[in-house]
């Protein structure tokens, strides 16, 4: 055995700084500790920023009730202050989708409502089939849809980094679906940027093919990641399957993100997608938010996936 | 757990520090949008939001028990799936789906014909074929879910 009494894990050391106490922030950035002593270093605060950092959130179904999880709205509201206590203020929030579990009225007033709790300069949302249940999504658009393109889709710019947000919940066959009026989008948006533009991509349904016996797929998404091949970093954001996964095709690095709702089982194990009641106490191991983090010149972004326990 | 204490303490100690020291220029990036002009996708988060318009409300379609159904070509929908897979039915019956699973479905036709409200657990939706044809259907929440009628003369 080689033991290395003295080598701290990064985990230890986390957990030995947290103790230094009121005057210490600590940001993980592309896997190294970096702290920040308040009031001292100002320059050294600055530079240990990462270039962009935000927080995404997904699956909040609203007006869900079943023994999977009795109080949704109650383990959201954990997820909102998971993000206020993250040490920082993100750049913004992203929800990718099922924010509602019916698509109601009162369900988009309520999710809407709770998201004004979240400490962040804007929240940016996309849709999931549930928010578009039985109406192509205009409920969901009235609620969040203002200043998006088409059915709801929109891009930004922020710190050179380039995000586009899509709708793949809409006009389901089997799989996700974008169709022609947003790949046409997505193909004009990004004809003017150079190649080492990083580009996020958020969507609800996966835009890889994670299991697509239960819909874990977008039938079109192919012709998309196209148009960003000529790209040095792309990464694509879901939600939809409820647990943390990630996959890497080329360029383009997927992750998909965990819920705040109720777990999904894994891939085909089982016969349906049904939400799993997990044993008691374990729910909160199953449920939380990601952190995410770009430093300007890196390819790869930064992501820290934190349960709600 | 104190060390968490502590922790959450540092964190809001930061916040409230980044609050009250003029931040240094470029900190903080700031968005610009690509999309239509003037408005912004999303919404403003709690620091500086202008207060939001209140949703829209649409009509709340309801989907439950109705009478009993008063012929017998009811589809029962349970562990997501349609049972019967293929259902026969004379022109100008009514059909009726019943919810038996604890997740949310509907019943929307592959040609846009019709189409259920969601529909919680328990829940029912009927629809009255007034021609003949074969009719795909499929849940639009869990779209693999697919089943067809027939409807004959």
């Amino acid at each position: 055995m080689t033991d290395a009494p003295h080598t701290m894990s990064r985990r230890q050391l986390i957990r030995h700084s947290a103790w230094f106490g009121a005057a210490v922030g600590l940001a993980v950035v592309g896997g190294e500790v970096i702290s920040h002593v308040a009031g001292t270093a100002e320059a050294a605060r600055v530079q240990g920023r990462p270039t962009l950092r935000f927080a995404q959130v997904s699956d909040s179904h609203i007006g869900f009730s079943g023994k999977a999880n009795p109080n949704v709205a109650g383990s959201f509201d954990q997820a909102i202050d998971r993000i206020n206590s993250l040490g920082y203020v993100p750049d913004f929030v992203i929800h990718t989708g099922d924010l509602t579990h019916l698509s109601t009225p009162e369900q988009f007033d309520q999710v809407k409502q709770m998201l004004t709790g979240l400490r962040a300069p804007h929240v940016f949302t996309v849709p999931g089939e549930h928010d578009s249940v039985d109406d192509a999504g205009q409920k969901y658009r009235s609620a969040f849809g203002a200043g998006t393109r088409g059915d709801g889709w929109y891009s930004f710019d922020i710190a050179g980094v380039h995000v586009i947000a899509l709708v793949n919940t809409l006009n389901l066959k089997k799989l996700g679906h974008l169709g022609v009026e947003q790949l046409e989008f997505v193909a004009k948006d990004v004809a003017a940027l150079p190649d080492d533009t990083p580009i996020i991509v958020f969507s609800h349904i996966p835009l890889f093919a994670m299991y697509p016996d239960w819909g874990w797929a977008t039938d079109d998404a192919a012709q998309t990641l196209s148009y960003l091949r000529r790209f040095s970093s792309v990464t694509c954001l879901n939600g939809h399957v409820h647990q943390v996964f990630s996959k890497t095709e080329g360029n383009v690095t997927f992750y998909s993100g965990t819920t705040t709702a109720y777990p999904l089982p894994r891939p085909g194990d089982g016969p349906a997608p049904k939400p799993v009641t997990l044993p008691a106490g374990k729910l909160h191991d199953a449920l939380g938010i990601r952190e995410v983090s770009y430093i300007r010149g890196q390819n790869a972004l930064a992501l820290k996936e934190r349960t709600l326990q | 757990m104190p060390e968490r204490v502590v922790l959450l303490a540092a964190a809001v100690a930061v916040v409230v520090l980044a609050g009250c020291s003029s931040p240094p220029s470029g900190t903080s990036p700031s968005a610009t949008l690509a999309t239509v002009s003037g408005a912004t996708p999303g919404m403003p988060g709690m620091s500086g939001m202008p207060s939001m318009p209140n949703a829209q409300a649409g009509t709340s379609a309801s989907v439950t028990a109705p009478a009993a159904p008063v012929t017998g070509d009811a589809v029962s929908i349970d562990n997501f799936a349609f049972v019967p897979a293929t259902l026969t039915v004379r022109v100008g019956s009514t059909v009726t789906w019943t919810n038996h699973d604890e997740e949310p479905h509907t019943i929307a036709a592959s040609d846009g014909s019709f189409h259920s409200p969601g529909m919680g657990s328990q829940a029912t939706y009927s629809h009255t074929f007034p021609t003949a044809g074969k009719f795909d259907y499929i849940c639009s929440i869990h779209p693999f879910m697919h089943a067809t009628v027939v409807v004959t003369q």
